[in-house]
C-alpha cells in the first residue's frame, strides 16, 4: 500500500539516458473533464506531437488524482510533481519545460525541479496533510493508472487474485477471509460483507446472481465515480470472485445514468476483460464462469434501495417493496442475490492480496479498513481523500482539508446526504467509524462530508435535504409520499418565519412517525437532517418562532 | 399441519404455520384497520395502517404480510400505533380532495370507516387541495384522481385476477398517479375488458360506476376474495 505522495513519485531511473521517458497523467475524471481538462490533454498531446517527442513523452488518462476542487489536475512522471488549475494554454510551456529535461546530461540536471509553472494555477505540495494523511487501499491505483487500458490494470496486478481464487482457494475460504478481514458494507448501513456472502454462499439455488451497486446519489459524494471512472478493473475483479465465492454466474452494476464516463469506462473494461477470458465462462482452465452487464439506471435515487434496484434491474417500475424476503434469499428474478457497493467490491482485491490480518490491523475495534471521503462545501481543500476508519473528523476537516476559507470558522460537518445528520464544530474530534457517527445521530453513509461555515443555516440545509427526500419520494407509501411534503412545508413555513412553537412541535412530533412508519430507508431516514440540526442546532429554529398557539392549544 | 402459538394484545392464540398476523388478529377478533390490503390481492404493505409492534423487534411490521412465528408478542393498538394510524389517515386526507357529501362513496367508504375508526374529526395537518384531473373516458365508469388514495388495488387486480394490466402508477412521490394503458385515456385503452373489478375493489369513490350519484356507490371488496377461492378450486364463476 501506498500513501499518495508515495504513489506520486513513482521510481524510474534517476539519471538521464537517451532512452528516459517522461509521463504526464491528465486527469480524466468528470470534475476535471467539467474544467477543461479533454483540451488540456489534446494541447499535450499536440504539443508532443509538434516536437516529435512521442517516444521520449508519454500523455496519459488516468483517474481522479485528489484535490478535485483545484482541477485541472496533472501530475508529471518520473517526479510525481502535482499541478493544478493546468489550461490548454499552458500544455506548450510544460512540453517546451519536459524537452528541456530530457536533454539533461548529468544526474543534477535530470533531477531538479522542472521550472514550469501553470500560467494561473500551481504546483500542489504533496508534502500537505491532505495527502501525507491518506492510506490508498481501495484508490491504490486511481490516478497512476489509464483506466482505458486493461494493460495498465494487469501490469499493476489485476486479475491475479481472480486467477489464484478460482484456481487454489475454495469460496469457503474467499467467505472466511473476508469474514475475518472484518469488512463491512460502504453503501451506508455498514452490514457485515462476510456474513452477507455466507448467507447467499447458504441459499440453495442453480443460479445465482452478484449485483454492483453503483447508483451513488447522495449529494456531495462521488466516491464510486471516481472508483469506477479511474480502475474499473478493480471492481470487475472484486464482482468475479465475489462470484466465486457464493456460486454465482451472473453479475449486474447499477450504475446511475448520470454519470455516462464511468459507463463509458465500464462497458469498456467489460468488453477487454471479455476478449481476455479475464471475464466469460471457463475462467482461468476451471468450471467457473461469470458474466457482468451494466443496468443504467433512469434518474431515480430510491433505486439505491435494493429492493428497488432489483426490481429496476427486472424492468419493473422502481418501487421498493417489504424484506424479507431479502435479497439474499430472493433478490433479482426470485435467485439468490449478493448485493454489494462499489466500494465494498474494490476492497475485496487487496484483502485476498494482503490477507485478512493485514486489514483487520487498519482501522477500529468495529470499523475496519479505509473509507474514502468526498470532502466538499465550505473547505479549502476539497476533494477525493481516503483515510483510515477511526481518523477523527478534525484530522479530514481541519488538517487534510485546511479548514474553511474567508476565515469564517467552521459551524458543522454533514455526513451521510439526506440519510444522515450534522456534526457539530464541537464534537470534531470523533472518530469516523460506523458505531461513533450513529452515537451522534448521523451515519457514515456512503462517504460525503460537507462542511459548513457559521454562513451556514442550518435550517435551510434541514429544508434542502427534505426537499430532496421529498422530490425522491417514490410514492408507495403513504408516510414518504405524503408526510415529506408536509415535514418540507414546515421547514419552509419556518424558513419564511411564519412558524410558531406550534409548528415546531408538529415537526418534532411527524419526523419520528414518518421515520418509524416509512417502508423503506429513503423515508424511514428521510427525517434524520431534521432531527440531527433539532439536536444541534435547535436555537435556529426557535429564533425563528412567530408568537402564536403554543403546541398545547395545537391539540399535538 | 403445523401450529404457532403466540400472543395478541395480551390473548394467546394458536395459529397454523404460515398466517399472517392480520388474518390471526382478526381470527380472534382483534381489529387492525387496513386501506391497501385485500384478501384475493398480492400484498403490498403500501398504507402503514397495519403496522403492529412485536416485542424485540426494533421495528413496527406490517401484519398483512408478517407471519406468525412461535412465541411472538404482538401489540395492535397502544397509543404510539394509534396516533401514527391517525397520522396516517390525515396524510391520505389532506393530499388529495375528499369531500364526502358529493362523494359517490359517501357512507360506503373504506377511508371514511378508517377515519372513524381512529377517531380523526378533523385533520392537524394542512390541506394541500391538489389540482388532480377527472377520467369520464369510459362508456361505463368514471375515475376520479381527487378521492385516490393510491392503494394499487385496481392495479392489482386488473393484473393479477383478470389478467389485463390495464393500470399502472406513473410518475413518482407526491404525483404519482393511476395510469391507464401508457397513460391514456381509460376509454381509449383496448386491453380493458370492461369487467368492473377494479370499480368493485376500490375503497373510495376513485373509481365507480357512471350510473351512481352521490352515495350510490355500494363496492363489494370482499366480493373478490370469494373469486380468488372459487378459482383456486376449480369453481369456475363468470
Amino acid at each position: 500500500m501506498t500513501t499518495l505522495s508515495q504513489a506520486h513519485a513513482s521510481p524510474t531511473p534517476s539519471s538521464p539516458s537517451p532512452t528516459s521517458v517522461m509521463r504526464v497523467r491528465c486527469c480524466s475524471s468528470a470534475g476535471c473533464l467539467a474544467g477543461g481538462a479533454a483540451e488540456l490533454r489534446q494541447g499535450l498531446t499536440a504539443a508532443v506531437a509538434r516536437r516529435e517527442l512521442q517516444e521520449r513523452v508519454a500523455i496519459t488518462g488516468v483517474g481522479c488524482l485528489g484535490p478535485c476542487s483545484q482541477g485541472p489536475l496533472l501530475a508529471i512522471d518520473p517526479d510525481g510533481t502535482l499541478f493544478a488549475g493546468v489550461t490548454a494554454a499552458d500544455a506548450d510551456g510544460l512540453i517546451a519545460a519536459l524537452a528541456h529535461r530530457l536533454q539533461a546530461v548529468s544526474a543534477a540536471e535530470w533531477e531538479a525541479p522542472l521550472a514550469w509553472r501553470p500560467a494561473a494555477g500551481e504546483q500542489v505540495d504533496t508534502g500537505r496533510p491532505f495527502f501525507t494523511r491518506q492510506r490508498r487501499v481501495v484508490l491504490e491505483n486511481c490516478g497512476l493508472i489509464d483506466p482505458e487500458r486493461i494493460e495498465a490494470a494487469i501490469e499493476r496486478g489485476a486479475y491475479e487474485q481472480l486467477r489464484h481464487t478460482v484456481t487454489d482457494r475454495t469460496p469457503a475460504e474467499v467467505v472466511d477471509t473476508i469474514r475475518r478481514s472484518g469488512l463491512r458494507g460502504r453503501g451506508g448501513a455498514g452490514y457485515p460483507t462476510g456474513l452477507k456472502w455466507a448467507t447467499v454462499a447458504k441459499m440453495p439455488g442453480e443460479r445465482k446472481v452478484v449485483v454492483c451497486n453503483a447508483d451513488e446519489g447522495d449529494p456531495g459524494a462521488f466516491m464510486d465515480r471516481s472508483v469506477l471512472e479511474g480502475d474499473p478493473h478493480r471492481v470487475l475483479e472484486g464482482m468475479a470472485i465475489a462470484a466465486y465465492a457464493v456460486g454465482a454466474d451472473q453479475g449486474f452494476i447499477y450504475i446511475r445514468a448520470e454519470y455516462k464516463l464511468a459507463i463509458v469506462n465500464l462497458r469498456r473494461a467489460i468488453e477487454q476483460a471479455r476478449r481476455r477470458h479475464l471475464l466469460g465462462a471457463g475462467l482461468f482452465g476451471s468450471p467457473f464462469g461469470f458474466t457482468v452487464e451494466l443496468r443504467v439506471g433512469a434518474g431515480a435515487y430510491v433505486c439505491g434501495e435494493e429492493t428497488a434496484l432489483i426490481h429496476s434491474i427486472e424492468g419493473q417500475r422502481g418501487t421498493p417493496r417489504p424484506r424479507p424476503p431479502y435479497p439474499a434469499e430472493a433478490g433479482v428474478w426470485g435467485r439468490p442475490t449478493l448485493i454489494n457497493n462499489v466500494e465494498t467490491l474494490a476492497n475485496v482485491v487487496p484483502i485476498l492480496r494482503e490477507g485478512a490480518g493485514w486489514f483487520a490491523a487498519i482501522g477500529t475495534e468495529g470499523s475496519k479498513g479505509t473509507k474514502v471521503f468526498c470532502l466538499t462545501g465550505k473547505v479549502r481543500r476539497g476533494g477525493l481523500v481516503e483515510v483510515p476508519m477511526g481518523t477523527s473528523l478534525a484530522t479530514i476537516v481541519s488538517e487534510m482539508g485546511e479548514g474553511c476559507p474567508d476565515g469564517a470558522g467552521l459551524k458543522a460537518v454533514q455526513t451521510g446526504g439526506p440519510s444522515g445528520g450534522c456534526v457539530p464544530a464541537s464534537l470534531l474530534h470523533t472518530s469516523v467509524d460506523y458505531e461513533s457517527l450513529q452515537a451522534l445521530g448521523t451515519i457514515m453513509g456512503s462517504g460525503g462530508m460537507v462542511v459548513m461555515d457559521h454562513s451556514t443555516d442550518m435550517v435551510a440545509i434541514a429544508a434542502f435535504f427534505m426537499a430532496f427526500c421529498r422530490d425522491e419520494s417514490c410514492g408507495k407509501c403513504v408516510p414518504c409520499r405524503a408526510g415529506t411534503v408536509q415535514l418540507h412545508g414546515l421547514l419552509q413555513k419556518h424558513l419564511a418565519g411564519d412558524a410558531t412553537a406550534a409548528d415546531l412541535a408538529q415537526l418534532e412530533a411527524l419526523c419520528p412517525m414518518v421515520a418509524e412508519t416509512s417502508l423503506c430507508g429513503l423515508g424511514q431516514s428521510a427525517p434524520k437532517p431534521v432531527l440531527s440540526t433539532l439536536r444541534y442546532f435547535r436555537e435556529e429554529y426557535v429564533a425563528r418562532l412567530k408568537p402564536g398557539p403554543t403546541a398545547a392549544a395545537a391539540g399535538r | 399441519m403445523s401450529v404457532r402459538t403466540l400472543s395478541i394484545n395480551g390473548h394467546a392464540v394458536a395459529m397454523a404455520t404460515g398466517t399472517t398476523l392480520l388474518a390471526a388478529a382478526r381470527e380472534v377478533g382483534v381489529p387492525i384497520p387496513t386501506l391497501c390490503h385485500l384478501e384475493g390481492l398480492s400484498p403490498v404493505a403500501a398504507c402503514r395502517l397495519c403496522l403492529v409492534e412485536i416485542e424485540g423487534s426494533g421495528k413496527l411490521q406490517p401484519a398483512c404480510l408478517t407471519p406468525v412465528a412461535e412465541g411472538m408478542v404482538v401489540h395492535t393498538d397502544t397509543p404510539r400505533l394509534q396516533d401514527y394510524r391517525r397520522t396516517v389517515i390525515e396524510m391520505l386526507f389532506t393530499e388529495g380532495n375528499h369531500v364526502c357529501a358529493i362523494c359517490v362513496a359517501n357512507g360506503h367508504c373504506e377511508l371514511q370507516d378508517r377515519a372513524v375508526e381512529v377517531g380523526m374529526d378533523h385533520s392537524r395537518l394542512p390541506y394541500r387541495h391538489p389540482d388532480r384531473p377527472v377520467d369520464l373516458s369510459h362508456p361505463l365508469f368514471g375515475l376520479d384522481h381527487n378521492r385516490c388514495i393510491l392503494c394499487t388495488r385496481c392495479v392489482r387486480v386488473c393484473d393479477e385476477v383478470e389478467g389485463a394490466h390495464v393500470w399502472d402508477v406513473g410518475w413518482r412521490g407526491e404525483h404519482c398517479r393511476i395510469i391507464a394503458g401508457l397513460n391514456e385515456p381509460w376509454g381509449a385503452v383496448d386491453a380493458c375488458t370492461d369487467c368492473g373489478k377494479c370499480v368493485q375493489v376500490c375503497p373510495t369513490g376513485a373509481l365507480f360506476d357512471k350510473a351512481d350519484t352521490t352515495g350510490e356507490k355500494h363496492a363489494d371488496p370482499a366480493r373478490l376474495g370469494a373469486l380468488v377461492r372459487a378459482r383456486a378450486r376449480g369453481q369456475q364463476t363468470r
